[in-house]
């Protein structure tokens, strides 16, 4: 067969695939990563309160730290007892887009790769899903850095 | 790729615009216009009148026992009741340990029930889905047989019983065991995320089986051993070993879509090559096309004019209940494996089954492919197994 007509197939069979294969409902999976991905965010904000009334003397800087910690341990442990998976599944990227989307995906690559060895298997693993979202946050945090700063030289 | 249209599914696109109106054959499994299709359909098969694929076996090669061993998941689905052995999974062993103590488990299990010995087995072929076919290699190391790793993805199970069937035949080996074995987490671990990654899985997507199946073949050249099938003696009669089919699927997670085509290849080729028609076969069962691939063979092979009736059905669709939340079905090297020989060989001791057609099929990708931007080619081995 010609290479031009395996193209043609090929894209009539791909279109034929697309048109039967099952799609994802967009509103129930919308709703269901708002509610949950807003409950997480009100979970947060009452820890930031709880922790604001413990510590007054504290500034709010130190206290938006301690509660991010709080959440991304919550994740963590969440990821270790299986449960973080099912939620995930569940509210797509209502669990995927806060800290504890990034949590979850250390953790679980961690815990996947435990068998290989803590240092070959874990430590090596631990950003094989997250590598990308370090590597493209410090990056571009930089360029940023540098931009801000040319621009207070020339202004200020 | 045949190039003669005799009626057109709802669905099918890729033919050309040519032949019948579509809305007499709206539903998949079709109308009593249809009857009459296959044969006349089948004298049009050009492509594979002349085809090598096909081996006749004129020697028997008896299937004398199966063994399988599967999960909890797998246990609690509609055939559960048929399989062996329920493994016990343990979070402290590692995943691919697992695979390799249930497929070790499965071989002594079919071992056992053919009355023969270890020392008796003249070979084993076998395969898995990890790296290097590391289960099939550790497993013949502890058990001690001779030993022909294989590897054809999710259809390893038929190429192992197609090859085992060609030794036999040939007149080298009596007694040989073909297994495979998969592990939904080893499976994962390889090919996707990791296991407690919060992910979505798209709704096409499949689940890879956590089992191992193996299955006995014999010349037989004692008398006796023929008696233990309870006076049942399936057969291998033929092997069709597929051709590598693309029909430039990219999504690694519609495995249905980018196996399809291979199962139909096979099966055309089967059936041209064996002249049985469909009706012939009281079961022709693939691989793990899942419910989603096993409707597009549907709607692939009435183009092609072969009506796949009720008596078609897919491994991957019998193993997982539609509760059971695994999407599409079962897929994976021990989805074929555990079926065959927990549910099917009962059924043919039943003598409810006499002609069964076999068609393992695999999507032949490695996660760098993916990545590389390489469409996902697929295979289908099959055999037809008869009493």
């Amino acid at each position: 067969m010609q290479a031009e007509q395996i193209k043609k197939r090929n894209k009539r069979y791909d279109k034929y695939v697309e048109a039967v294969s099952p799609k994802t409902a967009m509103l129930p999976s919308l709703a269901k990563s708002f509610w949950v991905g807003g409950l997480t965010c009100v979970i947060a904000q009452i820890i930031f309160e709880l922790y604001t009334l413990a510590f007054p003397s504290v500034s709010e800087q130190a206290i938006i730290g301690f509660t991010l910690s709080t959440i991304i341990i919550i994740a963590v442990f969440l990821t270790g007892i299986g449960v973080f998976d099912k939620l995930g599944r569940y509210a797509g990227a209502g669990a995927f887009l806060p800290i504890t989307g990034f949590a979850n995906a250390m953790a679980s690559a961690g815990m996947e790769f435990r068998s290989e060895g803590l240092i070959f298997g874990s430590q090596v693993k631990f950003f094989s899903v997250v590598g990308p979202v370090l590597v493209n946050g410090i990056v571009w945090s930089t360029v940023a850095g540098l931009i801000h700063s040319i621009i207070n030289a020339v202004v200020g | 790729m045949l190039n003669k249209t005799i009626h057109k599914s709802k669905n099918a696109y890729f033919l050309g615009k040519d032949s019948v109106d579509y809305a007499r054959h709206n539903s998949h499994y079709v109308t009593h216009t249809l009857r009459e299709m296959p044969k006349t359909a089948l004298t049009h098969c050009k492509v594979t009148s002349k085809s090598r694929q096909t081996l006749f076996f004129s020697n028997p090669v008896y299937i004398l026992s199966g063994g399988s061993v599967v999960a909890k998941r797998e246990s609690k689905g509609p055939v559960g009741k048929y399989f062996d052995k329920v493994f016990e999974e343990n979070i402290k062993i590692p995943f691919e340990k697992e695979e390799l103590s249930m497929l070790k488990k499965a071989i002594t299990l079919c071992i056992d029930k053919s009355k023969l010995k270890i020392s008796d087995i003249d070979m084993l072929f076998a395969g898995d889905l990890l790296n290097q076919i590391t289960s099939s290699c550790f497993a013949a190391r502890d058990l001690k047989i001779p030993f022909f790793g294989l590897y054809s993805a999710c259809s390893t199970f038929t190429q192992a019983l197609a090859s085992g069937a060609s030794f036999i035949n040939a007149g080298y080996f009596d007694n040989v065991a073909c297994a495979t074995a998969s592990h939904f987490a080893s499976a994962e671990r390889q090919f996707r995320n990791p296991l407690e990654y919060g992910a979505q899985r798209p709704p096409y997507s499949q689940w890879t089986v956590t089992g191992a199946g193996c299955t006995m073949l014999s010349n037989g050249g004692d008398n006796d051993i023929l008696n233990i099938f309870s006076n049942v003696s399936p057969r291998i009669t033929s092997a069709t070993y597929g051709k590598v089919v693309d029909f430039g699927i990219k999504d690694v997670a519609n495995m249905g879509g980018a196996m399809a085509p291979s199962a139909l290849d096979t099966l055309i080729c089967l059936l041209s090559d064996t002249g049985y028609s469909v009706e012939d076969f009281d079961l022709i069962i693939t691989g793990d096309l899942g419910k989603l691939g096993s409707d597009m063979l549907r709607d692939l092979a009435l183009e092609q004019g072969i009506l796949l009736g009720k008596n078609y059905t897919d491994c991957g669709v019998l193993i997982y209940d539609s509760t059971q939340d695994c999407y599409q079905g079962g897929s994976g090297a021990g989805c074929s494996a555990v079926v065959f020989n927990g549910f099917i060989l009962e059924m043919i001791k039943q003598k409810r089954y006499k002609r069964i057609a076999l068609l393992a099929t695999g999507a032949l990708l490695s996660p760098q492919s993916v990545l590389q931007g390489e469409s996902i080619p697929g295979i289908c081995h099959g055999v037809v197994i008869e009493i």
